[in-house]
Formats: C-alpha cells, sequence, structure tokens
C-alpha cells in the first residue's frame, strides 16, 4: 500500500476510528475525572455517535474498496452504518435512568456499547472473510460483558456464560466453514470468491459442507431455528437495556453480512443454499410465533418474537433480487424501531417497586397511563404487521418481493404464520385495556427515555404513513 | 389509464368526507369533559353525514365511472397511489356509513358510561376507516383501511363490550385477520398479474389467465366470506355482536359486514369473472345454507342481540345469493339488501340497546307485556320487527322481492328454497315480538324502566324515515345504481362470453 492509498483508506474508516478512539478516551475520563455523574459519559457517547454518524454521511458516496479491498464503504454500508448509530443511540437513551434504578451505573457501560458500535459498522463494510470474523469477534465480546453486567444477579450471570459458550462454538463454526471456503477459492474476499466459483457445472461436495458450516454460523448470530436456543435465556437473563440492544443490532449485523455473503459472494450457487433458507425461515417462524404463545415472561415473549420476525426478513433473502435485498434492508429498519420501542417502554415499567417482566404486570396499564399504554398499543400492532404502523409495510414489502420471484406458497404460509404471531401482541393489548388494575403502578418517566419513547412512536408511525421516502432510501442502498 | 369523471364539487370532497372523523377524533383528545366530548363527536358526525348528503345531489347518476375522484401519488416506487373516487355502488354505502355513524353517537350517548372519550375517538376513527373502505380507489389503500379496521373495533368490543368481551374480541380478531392475511397475498399476486398496479379501475379492465383467477378468487372469498359472514365462516359474529356495545354491534352489523359483499362487488365480480362464474353455483348453495341455518338458529335464540344476530346471517344470505346468480335484478337487489338490512339490522340493535340500558337484561324470558310499559319504544319495536319480516312497504320487501327476481332466474328450486328463510324470519320474529311486548308484565324490574326520550326517538325516526322511502319508493335509489350495475354486469360477462365463443 501505498501513502495515498493509506490516508484514503484512513479516511474512509474514520467514523469506526472515531468511535473507537472515544471509547478508549472515555474509559480514560471516567478514570482521571471520577467525580462525575455516569450519565455525562452516556450524554457524550451519543454526541460521539452522531459525530460518527456525521462522518459516514459526509464521506458516502464511494464504492472503491480500500485496505486493500477488504473494507468497502458502499451505500449498503452506510445504510448499516446510520441504523446502528441510530440503534445504539436510542439504546444509550433509554439506559441512562435504568443502569441507576439496576444498580449497574457504571460508565463501563457505555464504553462496552461504543465498541461494540465500532464492530457493528466494521461489519457493515467488511467484504472480506477475515475481517468479517474480526468485526464479530468485537462485536460478540462487548455484548458477552454487557450481558453479564448485572453482576449480582445470578440470571444475568447465567445468560453471559450461555452466551459465551455458545456464540464461541457458532464461531468456531463458522470459521471452520470460511476456511473451507477459502480452501476451495484461495481467497477471502467476498467479490473474488464469487468470480473464482462461477457458473459452475458440478457441484463441489465440498462447497456444500462450506456453506452448511456458514449458514450454521450465521444462523446463531441472527437467532434462527435450530440455533436460536440460546435466545430467551439470554434475552431474559441480559439489563433489559442490553436485550433491546441485542435484539435489533447484533441481529440486523448478522443479515448485513449475510447478504454479502450470499447475495454476492455465493449467487452463483445459490441453488445450493435457497432451499436451505427456506426450510430454516419456515421453521424459524413457526417456532417463533408458536412458542411465543405460551410464554409468561414479556423479554422471553419478545426474544420468541424476535425469533419470529428473523424468519420473516429471511424470506426477504430468500426472494433474493433487487427487491429481496431491499425488503431485507427496510424490514431491518423498522423491526429496529418497533422493537426498542417496546423495550424503552419495558424499561420504563421496570422502574420502581414494581417488576414489568411479567406479562400480567401490564394488566390495566391503560387506565392510570394512557400515553404509555398508547405507545405500546402502537408498538405492539407495528409488530403484530397491522396497518396504518410500519410493521404492515415491512411485511408487505416482503411479500412483494416474495411473490415477485414465484414464491406463493411460501407467502401463503408467512401471512399465516403473522395471524398467528397477532395472538402474542394483542393478548398485551387486551391486559392493558380490557381488565381492571391489579396493582399500583410505579412509573417514573424521565426525560431520555421519554426522548427514545417519542423518537420511536414517531418513526413508526410516520413510515407506516409514508413509506416511499424510507423505501426509496432501501433501493438505493442495495449490493450493487 | 382509465378515465373517470371530473370532480364536479371544485373542492377534494372524498378526503373531507374520510378524514373529517380522523380530525375529530385528535380533537377530542384536548377535551376533558364528558357531555362536551360527546356534542363535539356529534357535531363532527353531523357536518359528515351532511357533507354525504350534499354527495349524493351531486351524484350523476348516468355514468358508470368514478366520480368525485382524487388521485395523488403516494409510494412511486410501487405505483401506489392515494385515490378516492365513488361510483353508483359505493356511492350508497358512503351514505349508509356516515349516516350510520350519526346514529352510534345518538346511541352511546347514556349507553357508555366509562371512558367516554376513548370510546367516542375510536367510533370516529373507525368512521373514518369504514368511509376510506368504500372511497378508497386504489387497492393497497383499500387494504389499509380495511385491516386497520381491526384495531378500533378490537378495542371496542373488548373494552365497552359485555361479560364475555375478550373472548369476542379475540376471536373477531384473529378471524378476520385470518381471512384479510389471504387478500393480502391475492391482492399482490393481482397486482403483479395486471402489469405492477394497485389502481382499481386499471385492474378491472386486465384479463388475468384463469388459473389466477380461480386461487385469487379463493383468496379473496375466504377474506370476504369472512366478513359477510357467510356459512361456514359465521362462528365469530354471534359472540362479537352479543358481546360488543349497541354502538359496535351496529357498526358491525350495518357497515363491516357490508364490506364483505362490497368486496365481492368491487373485486371478485368485475377482476375475476371467469372464476366467479365458474364458483357461483356453489357460492348461491352455500348462501342458500346461510339462509335456512341462519333462520332455524335465530329461533332458537333467547338472547335477543344473538336472535338479530343470526337473522343478520340468514339476511346476509339473501344479498350473497343476489350477487352470485350473476342477473342484473340479483345485483341490484342484493345491493338494496345491503342498504336496507344495514339500516333495519341497526335499528333493531339500538332498540335491544335502549331496552338493556333500561333493564339490563337480554333475555326475551325476562320480558312480556312491554307494550304497557313502554308503548312509544313498542311502537318502535313492532315497526322494525315488521320491516325485518320484509313486509310489503318496508326496504326490506323491495331488496328481498328484486333477489328472488333474480333467484327465479337463475333456478327455480333454489327461489322455491330461499322463501323457506322468509317464511323463518317471519316465525322468529313475531315470536320474538310477542314474547317481549305482549302479554302481562311478568318481570317486576320492567316496571321501572321509562319511555323513550327525543333523542332515540330522532334515532329511530330518521331510520324508519329510509325504511319506508326505499318500501314506497326505490326508485332514487335504484337509479343511483342502475348505470354501475349494468357496466359491472357487462365487465363480469364479456370475459365469459369470449371464452365460451372460443
Amino acid at each position: 500500500m501505498d501513502q495515498d492509498a493509506i490516508i484514503q483508506s484512513l479516511i474512509t474508516s474514520l467514523p469506526e476510528i472515531t468511535v473507537l478512539l472515544a471509547a478508549c478516551l472515555l474509559l480514560m475520563l471516567d478514570l482521571v475525572w471520577r467525580r462525575q455523574r455516569v450519565a455525562v459519559i452516556g450524554y457524550l457517547a451519543i454526541v460521539v455517535i452522531a459525530i460518527a454518524a456525521l462522518e459516514t454521511l459526509l464521506i458516502a458516496g464511494q464504492t472503491a474498496p480500500v485496505y486493500n479491498g477488504m473494507f468497502m464503504l458502499d451505500d449498503f454500508a452506510v445504510f448499516f452504518k446510520l441504523l446502528f448509530c441510530l440503534i445504539t443511540a436510542l439504546c444509550i437513551l433509554f439506559s441512562i435512568g435504568y443502569l441507576q434504578q439496576a444498580q449497574i451505573e457504571h460508565s463501563e457501560y457505555y464504553v462496552l456499547l461504543l465498541f461494540a458500535l465500532c464492530g457493528l459498522m466494521i461489519l457493515a463494510s467488511a467484504v472480506d472473510l477475515i475481517i468479517i470474523y474480526v468485526g464479530l469477534e468485537l462485536m460478540a465480546l462487548s455484548v458477552y460483558l454487557l450481558t453479564g453486567f448485572k453482576r449480582q444477579s445470578p440470571l444475568s450471570n447465567e445468560a453471559a456464560l450461555k452466551y459465551v459458550i455458545l456464540s464461541a462454538l457458532s464461531s468456531s463454526v463458522l470459521l471452520y466453514g470460511m476456511s473451507l471456503l477459502y480452501g476451495l477459492t484461495g481467497t477471502t474476499n467476498i467479490a473474488d470468491i464469487a468470480a473464482v466459483i462461477g457458473p459452475q457445472t458440478a457441484i463441489d461436495p465440498l462447497l456444500i459442507f462450506a456453506i452448511v458450516f456458514l449458514i450454521g454460523g450465521f444462523s446463531f448470530k441472527i437467532a434462527a431455528v435450530p440455533f436460536h436456543m440460546w435466545v430467551p435465556d439470554v434475552y431474559q437473563g441480559a439489563p433489559t437495556s442490553i436485550t433491546a440492544f441485542m435484539s435489533v443490532g447484533p441481529k440486523a449485523v448478522g443479515f448485513a453480512v449475510l447478504l454479502r455473503v450470499f447475495l454476492q459472494g455465493l449467487l452463483p450457487v445459490s441453488e445450493i443454499w435457497l432451499g436451505l433458507f427456506t426450510v430454516i425461515a419456515v421453521a424459524t417462524m413457526a417456532v417463533g410465533s408458536i412458542v411465543a404463545l405460551v410464554q409468561h415472561d414479556i423479554k422471553r415473549m419478545l426474544a420468541y418474537s424476535s425469533i419470529a420476525h428473523v424468519g420473516f426478513a429471511l424470506l426477504g433473502v430468500v426472494a433474493g433480487g433487487e427487491a429481496g435485498i431491499a425488503s431485507v434492508m427496510l424490514y431491518l429498519l423498522i423491526y429496529s424501531f418497533m422493537n426498542l420501542g417496546i423495550f424503552a417502554s419495558i424499561i420504563v415499567m421496570c422502574q420502581g417497586t414494581f417488576g414489568g417482566e411479567r406479562i400480567e404486570d401490564y394488566t390495566g396499564l391503560s387506565r392510570s397511563h394512557p400515553v404509555l399504554a398508547m405507545l405500546m398499543l402502537i408498538y405492539l400492532f407495528s409488530l403484530a404487521g397491522i396497518p396504518p404502523t410500519a410493521g404492515f409495510f415491512a411485511k408487505f414489502y416482503i411479500f412483494v418481493a416474495l411473490i415477485e420471484q414465484q414464491h406463493i406458497a411460501l407467502a401463503v404460509i408467512a401471512v399465516m404464520f403473522s395471524a398467528v404471531a397477532a395472538f402474542i401482541y394483542i393478548r398485551i393489548v387486551m391486559l392493558m385495556y380490557m381488565r381492571p388494575p391489579t396493582g399500583e403502578f410505579a412509573i417514573q418517566l424521565k426525560l431520555p427515555p421519554q426522548l427514545a419513547l417519542g423518537i420511536t412512536s414517531v418513526a413508526v408511525i410516520v413510515i407506516g404513513l409514508f413509506p416511499s421516502w424510507f423505501l426509496t432510501l432501501a433501493q438505493i442502498a442495495i449490493l450493487q | 389509464m382509465v378515465d373517470s369523471a371530473v370532480n364536479t364539487m371544485g373542492f377534494p370532497v372524498l378526503s373531507l368526507i374520510v378524514l373529517l372523523p380522523l380530525a375529530g377524533a385528535l380533537l377530542l383528545l384536548c377535551l376533558k369533559d364528558d357531555l362536551q366530548i360527546k356534542r363535539l363527536a356529534l357535531l363532527v358526525t353531523t357536518l359528515d353525514l351532511a357533507l354525504t348528503l350534499k354527495l349524493l345531489v351531486h351524484f350523476d347518476p348516468h355514468t358508470h365511472l368514478m366520480q368525485f375522484s382524487e388521485k395523488y401519488q403516494w409510494i412511486p416506487a410501487l405505483d401506489i397511489h392515494y385515490a378516492l373516487g365513488v361510483d353508483g355502488i359505493s356511492v350508497l354505502f358512503v351514505f349508509l356509513s356516515a349516516f350510520l355513524g350519526w346514529i352510534c353517537v345518538l346511541a352511546s350517548w347514556r349507553a357508555i358510561e366509562q371512558h367516554v372519550k376513548g370510546f367516542m375517538c375510536a367510533l370516529l376513527v373507525m368512521q373514518t376507516l369504514m368511509l376510506g373502505v368504500f372511497c378508497a380507489m386504489d387497492l393497497f389503500l383499500f387494504f389499509i383501511f380495511w385491516e386497520a379496521m381491526l384495531i378500533p373495533m378490537y378495542l371496542i368490543i373488548g373494552v365497552w363490550g359485555g361479560d364475555n368481551r375478550i373472548y369476542a374480541a379475540f376471536k373477531f380478531f384473529l378471524y378476520t385477520l385470518a381471512g384479510s392475511v389471504l387478500f393480502l397475498v391475492g391482492m399482490i399476486v393481482l397486482y403483479f398479474e395486471g402489469g405492477q398496479s394497485f389502481d382499481i379501475p386499471t385492474l378491472m379492465t386486465q384479463k388475468y389467465p384463469f388459473t389466477v383467477q380461480l386461487w385469487v378468487f379463493i383468496a379473496f372469498f375466504i377474506a370476504f366470506a369472512i366478513k359477510v359472514p357467510m356459512f361456514p365462516f359465521h362462528t365469530w359474529l354471534p359472540d362479537a355482536h352479543v358481546q360488543a356495545p349497541t354502538a359496535g354491534s351496529i357498526v358491525l352489523a350495518g357497515v363491516l359486514l357490508k364490506m364483505g359483499a362490497y368486496g365481492f362487488l368491487r373485486f371478485s365480480l368485475p377482476m375475476l369473472p371467469l372464476a366467479t362464474h365458474y364458483f357461483a353455483t356453489p357460492v348461491v348453495l352455500v348462501s342458500l345454507v346461510a339462509i335456512i341455518y341462519g333462520g332455524y338458529l335465530a329461533l332458537a335464540q333467547d338472547d335477543l342481540k344473538k336472535l338479530v344476530a343470526y337473522s343478520s346471517i340468514s339476511h346476509m344470505g339473501f344479498v350473497t345469493v343476489g350477487l352470485f346468480v350473476l342477473n342484473i335484478a340479483g345485483l341490484k337487489g342484493g345491493i338494496l339488501q345491503m342498504f336496507s338490512h344495514g339500516i333495519i339490522t341497526s335499528a333493531l340493535f339500538l332498540l335491544v340497546g335502549l331496552v338493556y340500558e333500561r333493564t339490563h337484561t337480554r333475555l326475551i324470558s325476562d320480558y312480556g307485556g312491554l307494550m304497557k310499559v313502554m308503548p312509544i319504544y313498542t311502537a318502535g319495536l313492532a315497526f322494525f320487527t315488521l320491516a325485518a319480516m320484509a313486509l310489503p312497504g318496508t326496504s326490506a320487501f323491495i331488496g328481498e322481492l328484486l333477489v328472488l327476481v333474480g333467484v327465479f332466474g337463475f333456478s327455480k328450486i333454489v327461489a322455491a328454497l330461499a322463501v323457506i328463510g322468509a317464511l323463518l324470519s317471519a316465525g322468529y320474529l313475531l315470536s320474538m315480538f310477542k314474547r317481549v311486548a305482549l302479554g302481562k308484565v311478568t318481570n317486576q324490574a320492567l316496571t321501572k324502566s321509562w319511555d323513550l326520550d327525543a333523542r332515540e326517538v330522532v334515532a329511530l325516526l330518521s331510520l324508519a324515515l329510509f325504511v319506508l322511502w326505499v318500501g314506497f319508493y326505490p326508485m332514487p335509489f335504484l337509479n343511483i345504481m342502475h348505470a354501475s350495475v349494468e357496466h359491472l354486469l357487462q365487465q363480469t360477462q364479456a370475459q365469459v362470453v369470449l371464452i365460451s365463443r372460443q
């Protein structure tokens, strides 16, 4: 690499560098300046994220790979990076009050979130298997620590341990798949892999092996059946704000990488993986929506609901093509808003002496807190996919992509499961609105979570009513 | 691009009609006093009703084209528009929705005591969505209105309903959702088959292959049959009707059930003519089962609301029979029967609600001799009972007569069997009236009830006005729909003739 190339590479990865350096700085700041309130670090982290997002926007528009072709800043990467900045900023917003409440107010929390964000952003740009692996580990290591952040709680510790062990296992599976792929093609670069594999006539059995391992590894990251077992326990045990983060950030990045690897690198051999993804998508929807019906803990229920949503988004991968990729991206964007919204509501509920973890805790909420109940109603109907909320348009566009590719039977199966899944959400609406309250609510709405609730609810309504701009955004940002 | 008649009003009247209740609902949120909220809701619905009356006056009955059309880009990437328009069929239901919305506010004046603000908001949002369904000229927009209706209706049944309201609300929600998701798939299939457009007039002019028509017809049929509801998809209806508050029952019976039939008229018949002809006989037979089975079940009911609910299934059977015999008399009769059933059943639910407010029982066996306690009420009950029986001089008579004429052209046996339904309705309605109003006052609790007040009388009288108007002079209503129905029939038959010639 000559000097120009190095400078070019540094500029292209400026947002990641900013986040990384700022995270280190904030870590130091806490050591040297002990008297400050931890929340200040949180606000500073938001400022850092805003700067990173701004930088991403400023350097957007180019598609040349840097770092010897390992790192790419195309529109696809920019879309996901901005999404991750938004997700992390919203998470920090509703974490600020929550940490105090849960007595885990340490500045490392925000620093680790920034490291995780850095991993996510690297992954969005990764066009090389090595970078993908490095990014995944950076993200995962930060999230392990955050999962176990409630040090006093055995559940949180158990969740972290489970997550570490299973995630390490899945990483090794993924790495094995990657090494097989490297052995077959002699390259780790995704575009080169596609070129080497080409339109081959005879399928190498080793390639099938490699693909199966890759799918296994990615399925774990996005929590698709049959690699979803860890999700309910980890979601339940982790601090709620981290559950919120895990349910959107790592999941969305899993899809971003999946799209790059399969719909770009392995597109020539799509007949190998298309059937597998179809089966996984249907099984994921089925398990997610049916098992969620019998949950009593709201975080476990949302864990299964997020599994069901992964199944839906996978349908977009199955559909493939421009519409398929755009539909997955739009789905992830909308899903992030509505899922963060519902988690923000849960976090607000958890405050005070009140648990807010059991679904029954929400009984009669509409009587005493009509606004909060109304917001939850919006999120829940959006998750169920009822218009005019954004959740409907997300599903609608997945169906459009599916039917365009003549996958009509798959679309029918999907709508049936979405009707089943609707039950889990309207059950909570029923409890909030149709039953008298059984106890007192002790909800203290502070400004930061209020802001998060405001942003997400407005987004859910606005995207639902005027999806055009966001659809165009996703369509522009698809993989070239 | 299919041409449509120009908007003769000079301003976007349909948008105003559709969005006015929504604006009213938002305004209500700022109010605190229950009485003020009710007054504002009444004002909004009255204005809306006045606007629809103006719409009827300006409506040009000589053309089948969409009138008062509006079209704005909404989602250009998928060629989705915000497009509104009415033809001779939908304009009647726009009026019906606005009219019943007004009645609903009157009916809820005393019936709703808790959370008045929430209820009125839900009711007004509901009205926006109902009007939107009948005005939408874009399939995507139609679906948004159609499906969004689940939210306020779920709350209306579940929050303000009777003792078993939660079960009823779930059943209503899940049943309707299961149907409409299939509609969604069918709709997207049509989108790709019809040249990537959701524009309803454009979709109507496309010719779809037979197999596509068959599958889409089945998907649409399940959605609409659940909404109508047709046998065997009717089981949600008695629960929802019985548990819903009076206004909820009126909205359900008066407008929501019509949407299923409207779906057949707007989509199945003109867009899928080959499949419609293919499935016409089975659908007619299923409707026949609904007419007779619904009537039989109504005979056995002791709950007033259940009785009216099952009679709805029977009467809506007449509608679907009329639509699927595919001739002009049947179609006109079916549409008129939809209009008439919307008025009469709403009146019956209102009457049940009024007496329930006073006695807190709906069981027929708790009543008897009501005539002596509430003479004005009993007069109203007698009138609408006779109207529901389709006595000559009432609107139901004209509707059922035209349907029977149409059915006669289709098959004499079917017509003969359909008459059994009419006989049954005389049976259960008269026996209900006898047990409720005649005889001695056996239940002392009844003696405490008071007769109707001016508000209630006005609501009933305005409903009665339309029953008599259609009953004695139906021509204005038939004229409005004539051009559109003729055109619809032509559309339905053109392709079939073409195929049979080949």
